[in-house]
């Protein structure tokens, strides 16, 4: 760039869009942010967020959560970041920008990233009261204020990608929601004819109204200028409170025109293949502002990003070029898969299609074949499984025939074409436009072992997330290509995964530990006594499963005694000097003063150190082991129960005290917490359950940071689920909204027991959620849609646990043999274990701990070795 | 757990010094759990009885913690050989050599144990 000597040269950007912030990024990796000074104008009051993930606002995220901004990256380049501050004119013989505040900034290059303004159908009255576009972050905010006060019915314009977006969003809001297309199918750009039938048909079982072949004529306002209704060119009128037009964006290049750059014949600032304006070697234009060298201009975000390093690149007089992009897509709207891509009309001479079509399931499966046998696109709706791979191999020649990649599983040999076999130059993330082979490299040359790490290592996946899946399945060939053992067994007795052995009990009635490591067991362990990491795991696949494979519900029956963690074993928490610690249930941590006057009386005759615990209930400490039967006896006595504090199982249900007493209260959180925590105690699963219920969006509870969280709403529950607080906090991710108690507590039972069924010994909800493929959309399938049919046995599943609980506490203490166990010594039951001493502190006790110290020093002939310490 | 009649007699005995010391009756030991014994001179031994019916005696001092917990530990096989893992930070122990396996250092006594 020609800078004036001495002087550093200065890039503006006009636009802090996605596009926009892919540049600076672009920017710093070439490491031009330390040899430029770099100004952005940014026009919204936020700095750039992801649009593309806009609708998920209304699932839950936050305009933060959306944020693409990293303030520390703007800070650490000494970017220049002029938020809510548009760029007005440019003079382009003085190379200068003027901002609206009045600052002007001198370039010496200047790069337009001004995206696009939704296209506005000029009818009668569209600015009225009621009227909206869907474009930023202000106006779903917007939309949200309206739809929430003062609409109940509402009509989108554009059944487009982004208009069924809208309209998702409008019925997620409790609004009954209308879709107004022009053309006669929906998704006309991405989908023919047989796709536009099958996700109508969905659509329309959604509970929308779809209206196709008509167009928008006039808006219809009341006396207070408001909206109505709308008028359409078959004559009819539709009434509606609120209208969001969605017909199509067109490129932001008003400020271009005023400044003489050539614009296209419909729109679009024309750039060459470095993205540099034809008309000023100063000035790029990129992203949706842009018409690219093709004569396109792209409508996404994957062409934009290619242009902003082909900018950056150009920039830093790297060798680089946009010539033109794939606009495959593929989508979730409103719960339905939608992908298309390559030649996805069938435009190349004498091709061929594939179509496997059922519009009863709303499945169409469409590809495009080349006279040669080569892949040339296609389109998939209802079930968008293939993307990844399809995409991939398009331009290529498939190894299997098309038809067995489209046919349904069942019907003749479904193929699965594994992500091995796809050449290297294959491009896995479109978004980011990853190849395999990157891929490949990060798991080889860079160690990346995991998904996550592969994500920040080569950017894949980290914008629509659609390629997510193949990404692990590339994961998971590449380590067991380069010879690490990939053993996913679940200990050196076991080559199966917990899920695995899960399947097995379950399916074949399997009730004792020592048969299933017989049968199933690795052929050195086999017969064996097993391992500490097997025996609770299966104790606790057992345990879940009890009632339904014909074992003891009681963990300490028979062999199942054998296998619990010594927590467990004597449902208690060991404590370091071997004593230990009691925690009753006290559910949704309501409790009587007569409750909490036995307990204090308990703790007071045995001499118990007392403390609130962090999960809303009460733990006594210092017990020893001779003790808990007695300590029990009168808790039972007194109507408690097992808090479980010891077991792999549910937690505590913590509750804020809700609308009972709370000003801001929606609905009963004390009794729903209750009834949670009555209805899964006992539950014993891979790791510990815990929950909460808040009364209303305040969230007094924490239920956000729970393994499955309840927060009131005006109309029912919001069910969040997969949040953690301990070492790696997790806020967790809503499932459902505006529930019914009883819709609730379904969704909850086949959440818990797919997650029993399907999760990692030892691994909390959030972990698993972020390690099963699929991630948060799948749980979602397989729960709230039931997609892989199993929701009517996973309830029958929690029904059984349900129906068989039984306090543990109460069965010991009525079986002498039981508590034959509980003593310290079997030889000598009444003597106390004297390495277990206590000392006073603050009014209470705590461990002597130099007494254990002093056990450590027996005589030498004994101890042949001790822990130097 | 139903034992065969004839073992119910018999007594789970530990040596020391010359003599065999007896302890408790061997129904009392249940296949992969521990018990804790006190010997006269208030040494503390945990005992345990593997699947097979083999039995094992250590010190029931966990050597890290001070706690005297071994008999509580989950037990196991490790390459053929059986070990407890303390329940409290967890590192095993061989039954027959008290050598743990997670730290060469450290050995816990053993007691010849037996039947009769
Ligand atoms: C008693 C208590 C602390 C207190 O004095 O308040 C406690 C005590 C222990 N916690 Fe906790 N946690 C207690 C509330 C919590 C909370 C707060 C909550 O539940 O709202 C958390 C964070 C929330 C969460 O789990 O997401 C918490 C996160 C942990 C973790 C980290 C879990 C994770 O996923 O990272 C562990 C370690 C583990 O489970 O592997 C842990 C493990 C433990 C253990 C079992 C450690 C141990 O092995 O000795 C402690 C046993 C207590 C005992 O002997 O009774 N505790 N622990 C709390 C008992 C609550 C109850 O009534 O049951
Ligand atoms: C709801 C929704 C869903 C979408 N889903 C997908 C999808 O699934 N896949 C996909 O590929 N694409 C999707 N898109 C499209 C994608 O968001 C755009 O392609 C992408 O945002 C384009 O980036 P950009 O930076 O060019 O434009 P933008 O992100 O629009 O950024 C342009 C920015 O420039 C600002 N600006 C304009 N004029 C000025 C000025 N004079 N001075 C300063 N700033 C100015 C604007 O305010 C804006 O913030 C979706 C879009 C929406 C709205
Ligand atoms: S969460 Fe809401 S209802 Fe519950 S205590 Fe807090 S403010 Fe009140
Ligand atoms: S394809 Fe969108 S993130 Fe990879």
């Amino acid at each position: 760039m020609t800078a004036t000597l001495g002087a550093t040269p200065t890039i503006v950007l006009v636009g802090h869009g996605m596009v926009g912030q892919r540049f600076l990024e672009a920017l710093a990796e070439r490491g031009l942010t330390a040899t430029h000074r770099v100004v952005v104008l940014c026009e919204e009051p936020r700095p750039a967020y992801d649009r593309v993930a806009l609708t998920s606002y209304f699932s839950g995220k936050t305009p933060e959560d959306l944020s693409m901004t990293d303030m520390e990256f703007i800070e650490t380049h000494g970017i220049e970041l002029y938020v809510g501050d548009p760029a007005e004119t440019i003079d382009r013989e003085a190379k200068k920008v003027t901002a609206r505040s009045g600052q002007v900034f001198e370039y010496d290059t200047l790069v337009l990233a001004t995206g696009s303004y939704p296209f506005v159908p000029p009818v009668p009255n569209k600015d009225a009261e009621g009227c909206f576009v869907y474009r930023t972050i202000e106006d779903l905010l917007a939309i949200e204020e309206y739809a929430k006060t003062k609409a109940t019915t509402g009509a989108v314009v554009g059944g487009g990608l982004l208009g069924l977006e809208a309209a998702g969003a409008l019925k997620g809001l409790g609004v009954e929601a209308h879709i107004v297309e022009f053309a006669p199918r929906l998704m006309p750009v991405q989908v023919d004819d047989g796709g536009g039938a099958a996700l109508l048909r969905t659509i329309e079982d959604m509970g929308l109204s779809v209206h196709t072949g008509v167009g928008t004529q006039e808006i219809v306002v009341g006396e207070d200028g408001a909206v109505t209704g709308m008028k359409l060119s078959d004559g009819s009128e539709l009434a509606t409170d609120m209208v969001v037009f969605s017909a199509g964006v067109r490129p932001r290049d008003q400020l271009a025109r005023d400044c003489g750059l050539t614009v296209g014949e419909r729109g679009g600032i024309t750039v060459d293949e470095q993205c540099r304006t034809v008309a000023d070697p100063h000035v790029f234009a990129i992203g949706e502002c842009a018409l690219a060298s093709d004569g396109r201009v792209y409508g996404l975000v994957a062409p934009g990003y290619e242009q902003a390093e082909t900018a950056a690149a150009t920039i830093a007089q790297d060798e680089a070029e946009f010539t033109g992009a794939d606009l495959s897509t593929k989508l979730k709207l409103l719960g339905v898969d939608v992908a298309s891509f390559g030649d996805a009309h069938g435009t190349a001479e004498d091709c061929l299609d594939v179509v496997y079509s059922d519009s009863r399931a709303g499945l169409y499966k469409k590809l495009v074949i080349g006279r040669d046998g080569t892949l040339l696109g296609g389109i998939l709706v209802g079930d968008a499984e293939a993307y990844g791979t399809l995409k991939a191999f398009t331009g290529s020649v498939p190894p299997v025939s098309p038809e067995s990649l489209v046919l349904p599983a069942g019907a003749g040999a479904p193929t699965q074409l594994g992500p091995s076999a796809l050449p290297d130059d294959a491009i896995i993330c479109s978004c980011n436009n990853v190849r395999k082979g990157t891929i490949r490299g990060a798991v080889t040359e860079h160690n990346c072992t995991t998904v996550p790490e592969v994500k920040k290592c080569t950017k894949a996946g980290t914008t629509c997330g659609s390629c997510v899946k193949v990404l692990g399945q590339l994961v998971t060939a590449e380590l067991e290509a380069s010879g690490v053992e990939v053993d996913k067994g679940l200990c050196g007795c076991f080559s199966q995964t917990r899920e695995e052995l899960y399947e097995i009990v379950l399916a074949l009635r399997i009730n004792t530990y020592q048969d299933l490591l017989d049968r199933y067991g690795r052929d050195g362990a086999k017969s064996g006594d097993g391992c500490e990491i097997c025996k609770p795991a299966v104790g606790s696949i057992i345990a879940s499963l009890a009632p339904t494979i014909g074992a003891s519900g009681y963990v300490l029956d028979g062999e199942q005694a054998s296998l619990q963690d010594s927590n467990d074993h004597f449902l208690a928490n060991l404590q370091k000097n071997g004593s230990y610690s009691v925690v009753p249930r006290i559910p949704g941590g309501e409790i009587t003063p007569e409750g909490l006057i036995v307990i204090g009386e308990i703790a007071r005759d045995f001499g118990l150190y007392t403390k609130i615990t962090g999960g809303q209930r009460i733990d006594m400490f210092g017990a020893r082991v001779e003790q808990l039967p007695l300590i029990w006896a009168r808790l039972v006595d007194a109507g408690f129960e097992s808090g479980h504090a010891y077991g792999k199982a549910l937690r505590t249900v913590k509750s804020c005290v809700g609308q009972t007493w709370c000003r801001y209260g929606v609905q009963d959180s004390v009794r729903m917490a209750i009834d949670l925590e009555l209805r899964y105690r006992g539950l014993r699963s891979p790791h510990k359950l815990k929950s909460a219920v808040s009364g209303c969006q305040r969230e007094c509870a924490e239920a956000q940071s729970k393994d499955f969280g309840v927060i009131a709403t005006a109309n029912g529950w919001n069910l969040y689920v997969g949040g953690n607080g301990g070492a790696t906090p997790r806020h967790a991710d809503l499932l459902a909204q505006d529930l019914s108690d009883a819709e609730l507590i379904r969704l909850i039972d086949r959440f818990l027991m797919f997650y029993i069924r399907t999760a990692d010994r030892l691994e909390r909800t959030s972990t698993w959620l972020e390690r099963i493929p699929g991630g948060l959309d799948h749980v979602r399938d397989v729960v709230v849609e039931d997609s892989l049919g199993i929701c009517e046995e996973l309830e029958s599943l929690m029904a059984d646990h349900v129906a068989h609980y039984a306090d543990e506490w109460a069965t010991t203490i009525n079986d002498p043999e039981k508590l034959s166990r509980f003593v310290s010594f079997v030889n000598a039951p009444d003597t106390p274990d004297p390495v277990v001493g206590f000392i006073p502190e603050r009014d209470q006790i705590k461990p002597d701990l130099p007494l254990l110290s002093i056990g450590m020093r027996p005589a030498e002939d004994v101890l042949e070795g001790s822990a130097q310490r | 757990m139903t034992l065969a009649p004839e073992t119910t007699d018999l007594k789970v005995q530990l040596k020391l010094e010359d003599d065999w010391f007896t302890v408790c009756d061997l129904a009392q030991l249940l296949p992969g759990r521990g018990v804790a014994a006190l010997l006269p001179d208030g040494r503390q031994v945990a005992l345990f009885r593997d699947r097979g019916g083999a039995l094992y005696a250590i010190d029931n001092r966990d050597p890290f913690c001070g706690a005297a917990v071994l008999s509580r530990g989950l037990t196991g096989t490790h390459q053929g050989r059986p070990f407890v893992a303390s329940p409290l930070l967890k590192q095993r122990f061989d039954l027959e050599t008290g050598q743990c396996l997670d730290d060469e250092a450290v050995r816990v006594a053993t007691y010849e144990v037996r039947a009769s």
